[in-house]
């Protein structure tokens, strides 16, 4: 009998326990990706790895830059992503003295972030020339070009941008002894057909660049090791080990996992062939680490059926930073206007601080207000509130200060106060240039908010963020073309609000 | 009713009115006259308060005027401008009633009391829901009127009010206010630079020149009796028959 009780309490017991454990969620773990193909793809792949470790992954894709998705790291609103050390060295750890790998780990060990150890390949800059010629020429590395005696007859053509910094064209020339030669910019994209058609011979590259792959480019080799390294590298919050261990260890599977023609397959496969990039991701972890992933389907149907669904949250994402970020300067703005027609100098002030914040640019605000807002919503609904102001407080004022004088004074002679001048007489008159203020306000609005896809906001910008990075145009249009619509919609919807709430009386011209 | 005690004003350095010391008795109408820049409407918006005079005082039924008891004062002064100043968002009839209704009165006074003043200024019925813009400049002016009465002020002051209007409206106007002042026995103080107006309405005429009081009297006075040549030369630039030489 006792040994009956003993064992139904033990069951008890387990079965608590195990309910204990299951009513433990998975954890979320959010990776970031930066707006271009290599880091999306990355961002995919420890996607994956993190669902597989029994996480629950968020991939806020394609966010505006390295220093929004710092920013981010260190808020918290992301857990980890893919960095590359020469990046680290120059924009994050920027002003200290770091010499080599343990240093910049141990720099960020400091602020609470683990860096891996490489996860394989070193994207950096490099020379490119046709596979074919560099053959027939004998050049391997970028001594064998200095030294080539066709090298007259070579056209070089550089991207602006190479020609331009500092660590590009100037330095590398100077180093190898790079006689003068015919140096003039193109557009990256560009420089790849170029290489194709013959109009030129040698370019820059990135070392992981799709195109290597496409147009049978042979990377010169930087025997003098003057690029500097961008080793990839995953950068990952400290706690994280702590709040999902078996997540933290799981990404150190990818270390020494992705060399170079890896990634440039990887990147080729997004880029030229065009396929889904979760995709990529689960066929190169199921090749490299044997991990089984599922994937949503894949159909034509499924497909239409995720591109309707993903325009109707686009839709909703970007009337939500649009709406409350007007309701919130109509709130502030009209009584800002008021105030500076009230009071005519504090209204010079006023002006001039508004007119400043116009100024502002947008990466820049976003930026500052990611490690108070984090990602997401909040900081783009803060720029463009920001940029909502100046056309509201500026309307408000000029509206009520171009009231005819007689007006004014036929209110004052009445015998009203000042706050029921401004109520009865004053706003209703000022309030078609009010109305038109917010209306102009809107519209910018609709199509300033397509940087919250910068910031992980979603909306109207994230398909034409992702069509510029896969130089995909219908992707593209997938954005531009509703938010045009949405702009139009919203004019129109000004237009009918003027009826309801404009005085009748000032809709008739005077005798 | 209307008592200005050495009222001084200046604008920079242009003395617009020299020190002033008038009073207007119930129940009087009177008449600033002078040519542009004499002071008059100077004089007019310092008795309702649009300006503070540089020095003197102003004293409205025996209080002095002061930011704490204007509106107060304002309510209980009726002011009329060119061409009404009616507010165009309003229509003619929420004009009317504007400040009665901000007072608190009950819409069915507000209504009686316009109904009445509709009749009063002869004011056709039909005017009152349209928009000011709809209107003619004599019906404007007229609802003008209406809105300076709406509250039954016993001081009335009107800065040129039929400037806007053409000569027959102006006639038609003219003997209509008159009737309602004499009827509702209002002191009036009226500012034009018509002569004839002026003798038409005022019992006596102040005529200004320079920020100062040339000469005050009833028009007759003036006409017979011109105190200097500036009055003369006035007179002449009117053209009054028999005047004009």
């Amino acid at each position: 009998m006792r040994y009956r009780t003993v064992l139904s309490i033990m069951v008890v017991l387990c079965g608590f326990s195990e309910s204990l454990c299951r009513s433990e969620e998975r954890p979320v773990v959010r990776v970031g990706s930066k707006a271009f193909t290599e880091s999306v793809v990355l961002g995919e792949i420890i996607e994956h790895l993190i669902s597989d470790a029994g996480g629950k992954p968020e991939h806020l894709a394609e966010l505006g830059g390295t220093q929004i998705c710092w920013k981010a790291l260190l808020a918290g609103d992301i857990d980890c992503y893919v960095e590359y050390t020469g990046t680290i060295q120059q924009e994050i750890l920027t002003g200290e003295s770091i010499r080599g790998d343990e240093s910049m780990r141990d720099a960020l060990t400091l602020r609470k972030v683990v860096m891996s150890r490489h996860m394989g390949f070193n994207n950096t800059y490099a020379l490119g020339m046709p596979e074919d010629l560099a053959e027939k020429w004998k050049i391997r590395t970028i001594s064998d070009l200095a030294a080539c005696p066709e090298l007259p007859r070579l056209k070089m053509r550089f991207s602006d941008e190479f020609l331009e910094r500092a660590d590009g064209w100037r330095g590398l020339r100077k180093e190898y002894g790079f006689p003068e030669v015919a140096e003039r910019g193109i557009d990256h994209s560009l420089a790849y057909r170029g290489l194709q058609t013959g109009s030129h011979q040698v370019t820059d590259v990135f070392t992981t660049d799709a195109e290597i792959r496409l147009y049978h480019i042979r990377v010169l080799e930087d025997d003098r090791g003057y690029f500097p390294l961008y080793h990839a590298v995953m950068l990952t919050r400290s706690d994280l080990s702590e709040r999902a261990p078996k997540v933290a260890e799981s990404l150190l599977r990818l270390e020494h996992q992705v060399d170079n023609a890896t990634m440039i397959d990887l990147n080729a496969k997004a880029k030229l062939d065009r396929i889904d990039e979760s995709r990529i991701a689960a066929e190169f972890l199921r090749d490299r680490l044997s991990l089984n992933v599922t994937l949503a389907g894949d159909g034509r149907a499924a497909r239409l059926q995720r591109t309707v669904y993903r325009m109707l949250d686009n839709l909703r994402q970007h009337l939500l930073l649009v709406v409350i970020s007007l309701a919130a300067a109509i709130i502030v703005a009209v009584p800002l206007g008021v105030i500076a027609y009230c009071r005519p100098r504090l209204g010079n002030v006023i002006l001039n601080t508004v007119g400043i914040v116009q100024t502002l640019p947008a990466m820049a605000v976003l930026v500052f207000t990611i490690p108070i807002l984090g990602l997401g919503a909040l900081p783009a609904i803060f720029a463009l509130f920001l940029y909502s102001l100046l056309p509201i407080v500026r309307n408000t004022y000029t509206g009520l200060s171009n009231i005819p004088e007689n007006l004014k004074e036929s209110a004052i002679v009445l015998g009203l106060s000042s706050s029921a001048r401004l109520r009865l007489i004053e706003l209703p008159l000022a309030s078609i240039s009010i109305l038109a203020g917010i209306r102009t306000a809107a519209v910018i609005n609709v199509g300033t908010a397509t940087i919250g896809a910068l910031v992980g906001a979603g909306g109207f910008g994230q398909p034409i963020l992702t069509g510029i990075r896969l130089d995909d145009f219908s992707l593209i249009l997938q954005g531009a073309i509703p938010a045009a619509l949405l702009a139009v919609g919203v004019q129109a919807a000004f237009g009918l609000a003027e009826h309801w709430l404009v005085p009748a009386g000032l809709r008739f011209k005077a005798n | 009713m209307l008592e200005l005690d050495q009222v001084t004003k200046s604008f920079g350095s242009t003395t617009v009115l020299h020190p002033t010391t008038l009073s207007f008795a119930e129940g009087t109408t009177t008449v600033l006259i002078g040519p542009s820049g004499c002071g008059k409407s100077t004089l007019l918006r310092i008795m309702i308060g649009l300006i503070q005079p540089d020095a003197g005082t102003v004293r409205f039924q025996g209080e002095v005027f002061s930011p704490a008891n204007q509106l107060a004062m304002r309510h209980r002064i009726g002011y009329v401008i060119q061409d009404g100043g009616l507010f165009p968002h309003l229509s003619a009839s929420d004009n009317v009633g504007l400040l009665a209704r901000h007072l608190g009165r009950d819409a069915e006074w507000v209504r009686r009391r316009i109904d009445e003043l509709t009749e009063l200024v002869r004011l056709p019925r039909e005017a009152l829901s349209r928009f000011p813009a709809q209107l003619s400049g004599g019906q404007r002016q007229r609802l003008g009127i209406m809105r300076a009465l709406m509250l039954d002020p016993p001081l009335v002051l009107l800065d040129e009010p039929m400037g806007a209007l053409d000569p027959l409206v102006r006639y038609d106007l003219q003997n209509d206010l008159r009737d309602i002042f004499r009827t509702l026995k209002k002191t009036v103080v009226l500012v034009t630079h018509d002569m004839g107006e002026a003798g038409f309405f005022g019992d006596e005429v102040l005529l200004l020149g320079g920020g100062k009081i040339v000469q005050r009297g009833t028009l007759r006075s003036l006409l017979e009796s011109p105190a200097d040549d500036f009055v003369t030369r006035f007179i002449q630039a009117q053209r009054l028959p028999g005047h004009d030489s």
